[in-house]
């Protein structure tokens, strides 16, 4: 039988050393690892470098709390709930923050080169764009930092046609990756149900993956129905049960996003001030992810936001931008 | 003639554009409601691409995020961003793809990564990409949203997030694009379309209440204005199934 993977949140979040590279599962406003995230606020990370996609709110909140240094990226928004992430903008207004731009498909196949163990991934798009003409990072900055690919992509004409041409993306490899999911057992068989984003290929391109999961299911129970898992346990280093895990995100059949807490924080986190009041009343000034769930309302909150099993989310949700 | 709101009438330009049994590439947005609207009306056939991950939804609660649980319903397919930009957009299967942004300019190339000469130190900075440089690469053609102001429609933009028809005729093949490029902007003030022989950008019309050369005014360049005429306004069916089926709850409809 696979051993058990099964530990605490917080020690979960202690084996990241200051200074790691990583990317976080979900995309905008679903599936982020926030208890993992707060987590790591909590523990005082340091210089992280993140690769992703379209992350949300799990890297706003990590660039304001300054946990990071680097990052490599395509988006940093909540969509609908704020069309930039208020931190993101600031750090790299006032430079604080190093950076590269890519775009999702570059960013995807970025990782899905390094999931495949190849040292790049030829795409078609970017052409004419800036973000294949401009690089952000400098030389030297590039240099400084060996996990940086020395280059950010390499334009190249097809060896089998001359006249078509493609655009190489560097292989991405981090030394971990943490996802939310709905199912896993403690092995660390994972089931995502709705949307997948790219957490397999961000999984299977990192040195050590933690899963924080909604539910701990029976090995048999999954492998039941092996077509619906998304990674096998040997692909999985630890678990951690952490119900509500992405709050407040949606999670597709679990429970929907929490348009009021969203609004807190996009209402507070442009000024440095009421960003760091946020901070102290939900993440500094609570111990677990526990009493995060009762100081963001408890469960006459949370009851709210369930998922109605016949749609996956919450049909009824008050969405309309709250005013006041 | 109905009674409408500039979102409406913008949300219903955009929703013309789309032909029954075409594939539709949305964003957050006006996009969403565009093409829940076509698929009420003239349209039932078209479908809707998340680029998160779903294909074919059938939507039945408008979503504020292209990861929204809500993209899930009736879906014919789910799975994750490496195949939808892999097998569906870069392969050639999608037909229209909407984008916005902050700067637009005259060969409808689109900036949504920052404000300011120099990108490593911008005066301001939004959200980037996202998908929309791989849409404006590899979609059949684009649908582009925006907010009509003189500094939002500069001769070129700050940086080019998402390729236009770049310089003109001809460049986008030049540059190596297989495909693609904007057909249509739908503004705040009016529509835009490219002229054929050298994709500049004229102003088809300009919406009710407004004229021609107004619209010209508020642009930050030259603008063609010759054959101009007024939007077509909306019908009130189209203003109906708007307010009480696609948008109840008010997310984006003013």
């Amino acid at each position: 039988m696979p051993s058990d993977k099964l530990i605490e949140l917080s020690h979960a979040a202690s084996l990241v050393p200051n200074g790691a590279t990583m990317s976080f599962g979900g995309f905008t406003t679903q599936r982020h690892p926030m208890a993992f995230v707060y987590e790591m606020i909590r523990q005082k990370k340091r210089d992280l470098y993140l690769f992703g996609h379209s992350p949300g709110g799990d890297w706003d909140i990590l660039i304001g709390a300054g946990c990071v240094r680097r990052v490599e990226l395509a988006y940093e928004a909540d969509e609908a709930f704020n069309t930039v992430g208020p931190r993101w903008r600031k750090a790299v207004e006032r430079g604080e923050i190093e950076w590269e731009d890519y775009s999702n498909f570059a960013m995807v196949s970025r990782f899905a080169a390094g999931a495949m163990g190849l040292p790049f991934m030829p795409i078609r798009s970017l052409l004419g764009s800036d973000v294949m003409h401009q690089e952000a990072l400098t030389r030297e900055q590039r240099a400084a930092d060996l996990r940086t690919s020395p280059q950010k992509l390499h334009v190249m004409e097809s060896p089998f046609d001359p006249s078509d041409r493609v655009v190489l993306v560097p292989a991405i490899h981090t030394d971990f990756a943490i996802l939310h999911v709905q199912k896993a057992t403690i092995a660390g068989t994972v089931r995502i149900e709705g949307q997948s984003f790219a957490d397999v290929q961000q999984a299977l391109c990192a040195d050590h993956v933690i899963v924080t999961t909604e539910e701990i299911v029976a090995e048999e129970v999954l492998r039941r129905e092996p077509e619906r898992n998304l990674l096998p346990f040997f692909a999985v280093h630890h678990v951690c049960h952490v119900p509500f895990g992405a709050h407040p995100y949606a999670v597709f059949d679990y429970y929907d996003y929490d348009p009021c807490q969203l609004k807190t924080y996009h209402d507070g986190a442009p000024d440095d001030g009421t960003f760091q009041e946020y901070l102290a009343r939900y993440v500094y000034g609570v111990k677990s992810h526990a009493e995060y769930l009762e100081a963001v309302g408890g469960s006459a909150r949370l009851d709210g936001l369930k998922a109605d099993p016949a749609y996956g989310y919450s049909p009824n949700l008050r969405r309309r931008r709250l005013e006041g | 003639m109905a009674d409408y709101t500039l979102t409406e009438l913008m949300a219903v330009t955009a929703a013309r554009e789309i032909r029954d049994g075409e594939i539709v590439f949305a964003g957050t947005g006006l996009p969403m409601l565009g093409v829940m609207l076509a698929q009420r009306t003239h349209a039932p056939n078209c479908c809707i691409i998340f680029q998160a991950g779903t294909a074919a939804s059938q939507l039945a609660h408008l979503p504020m995020s292209v990861g929204d649980p809500r993209n899930m319903r009736g879906a014919a397919l789910a799975a994750g961003l490496n195949e939808v930009f892999s097998y569906i957009l870069q392969a050639g299967r999608v037909d229209i793809g909407f984008l916005s942004g902050a700067q637009v300019d005259r060969f409808g190339n689109i900036n949504s990564t920052s404000i300011g000469e120099d990108p490593r130190h911008p005066h301001v900075r939004f959200s980037g990409s996202g998908g929309a440089c791989d849409i404006a690469c590899l979609a059949r053609r684009t649908i582009i949203i925006a907010l009509h102001e003189k500094r939002r429609f500069p001769e070129r933009v700050d940086y080019i997030t998402s390729p236009g028809w770049l310089e003109g005729a001809g460049s986008r093949q030049k540059a190596g694009l297989i495909r693609g490029g904007p057909s249509v902007v739908v503004t705040t003030k009016g529509v835009m379309r490219f002229r054929h022989e050298n994709k500049a950008i004229y102003l088809a019309s300009y919406h009710p209440g407004l004229t021609a050369q107004g619209v010209a005014e508020d642009t930050g360049f030259n603008l063609d204005i010759e054959g101009a005429n007024e939007t077509p306004a909306p019908t009130s069916e189209e203003i109906r199934i708007l307010r009480e089926v696609v948008d109840p709850e008010r997310i984006f409809l003013k």
